[in-house]
């Protein structure tokens, strides 16, 4: 995977994204490791995500790498109204390897046509963040021992919410059945439903969570945000009726587990964090480790 | 009867291609599409002309240029009915129709106003995925952009 750009979960494929689990597996066994020595990881935020940036920056630190960058564009040339193309030749002649977020559609994409040296997307816009799928997935494998045959539900907007997309899409190389609860005005838009129906895999939906939970493995909830709706009353309604207590979790499978992209606004209340199957935060704790599993593969040191 | 051969000069071209039952509003966009604006060939054509199968048409008249499949296929997407026709010697030595391609460069505008290529200079590439109802998938964003909501650059 030398030199192999990652700008959406397909361009790799399913072997290649084994290979990265596997990986991301040795690094969280020895998480410290002196392997890109003397390489510059660059990380280009032209929008902020506090988030994302620190989960990279950490990955590289502890593979001794050196980081350069800039964390929102208001600093930086960019606003001095820079072209994208300009800043990625500029840069690419600071670092080994770009990562980058931008807030336009398929930015990363273009970005990576003109880079002499390899992107790892870290957000286009509304469109990709491949290496939240690859987390994901990581923390499914890690929690349910595999990837194949387990039941999936996810909870909140479907519509507009792209890990789920991603992760859906991904998922569909493993047999998944997926449970899919939402309010009628965000269930999952039938593109990615065609994903599903062309692999021949089971996909039921609910506006409800309550048997959704009882079937699930993984259940994995998403924040459903305002802007989302022209009317603010229906947001009340529909913010509160996919809201995870203590309660809805005593129907669970014993081996079930809680994910969320975070951050999390009330979907999960607080209540929930201390049961067994909350593991949204162990989740962000394994983008680490897919993080140094891509920086490692991608420089061709592992 | 001299007036109706001195036409006839005027239109028939000797060797060249004609491009024929162009949607009439869409004749200055095929010139386009095809660069014809550069040409430095004597080119003939004519809009809003009668056609019995389609009510109005376009015609473009190219001397001594013949086009490579690919490069007419590029003016599908404005020009489906076109035929086209390849003319040497007065004589018609081959008459064909346009076909949507694969992969369509350069000639449309991305739906998505976020997209890339609608705010930096990025030329659009778009994967052809439905041939016949024109629904074309925008390479950089993934979005799609259909015929009802085409913009030609
Ligand atoms: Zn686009």
């Amino acid at each position: 995977m030398k030199n192999k750009n990652l700008i959406a979960i397909y361009d790799y494929t399913r072997e290649e994204q084994t290979r990265l689990l596997d990986l991301a597996e040795e690094f969280e066994r020895e998480p410290v490791q002196n392997i890109l020595n003397g390489y510059v990881v660059a990380t280009l935020f032209f929008e902020p995500s506090t988030r994302t940036r620190l989960s990279f920056e950490s990955a590289a630190n502890r593979l001794g790498a050196r980081v350069i960058g800039f964390t929102d564009s208001a600093s930086s040339s960019v606003k001095k109204g820079e072209s994208l193309k300009d800043t990625i030749l500029t840069v690419s002649n600071y670092a080994d390897i770009i990562v980058m977020r931008h807030p336009r559609d398929g930015s990363a994409r273009y970005a990576s046509e003109v880079s002499p040296v390899p992107i790892i997307n870290a957000g286009d816009g509304a469109n990709q963040h491949p290496t939240q799928t690859l987390l994901d997935m990581y923390s499914i494998r890690k929690t349910q021992g595999t990837l194949e045959n387990l039941q999936v539900a996810f909870v909140g907007d479907l519509k507009y919410g792209r890990t789920v997309h991603s992760l859906t899409m991904a998922l569909t190389n493993y047999k998944t059945t997926f449970h899919l609860v939402s309010p009628g005005e965000l269930k999952l838009p039938s593109y990615v439903k065609t994903h599903i129906k062309e692999k021949d895999l089971k996909y039921h939906q609910y506006t409800n969570m309550d048997e959704a939970i009882r079937k699930a493995d993984i259940l994995y909830m998403t924040r459903i945000q305002k802007e989302r709706f022209s009317d603010p009353i229906e947001y009340e309604r529909v913010k509160n009726a996919y809201i995870l207590n203590k309660e809805l979790l005593e129907n669970a499978k014993e081996n079930m587990k809680v994910l969320h992209p975070l951050p999390r606004v009330n979907e999960i209340s607080e209540e929930v964090d201390a049961n067994p199957m909350a593991y949204y935060f162990r989740q962000a704790e394994n983008g680490v480790y897919i993080r140094q599993a891509l920086l490692a593969s991608i420089l061709g040191v592992k | 009867m001299e007036k109706t051969r001195k036409e006839l000069k005027v239109s028939a071209i000797e060797n060249g291609t004609v491009i024929d039952h162009i949607p009439a509003k869409n004749v200055f966009q095929v010139i386009r599409i095809l660069n014809l604006d550069e040409c430095q060939e004597q080119i003939l054509f004519g809009t809003n002309l009668e056609s019995k199968k389609y009510g109005t048409k376009g015609i473009i008249k190219v001397s001594n240029r013949f086009f490579e499949s690919e490069e007419l296929n590029k003016i599908a997407l404005a020009a489906p009915t076109a035929s086209i026709i390849e003319i040497r010697n007065f004589q018609v030595i081959k008459k064909m129709q346009v076909e949507v391609p694969g992969t369509i460069t350069k000639v449309v505008k991305c739906v998505n106003p976020n997209c890339i290529t609608n705010n930096e200079q990025v030329i659009t590439r778009f994967r052809v995925v439905d041939k016949i109802d024109i629904k074309l998938q925008c390479m950089y964003c993934e979005k799609m952009t259909e015929k009802s909501n085409m913009v030609f650059l």
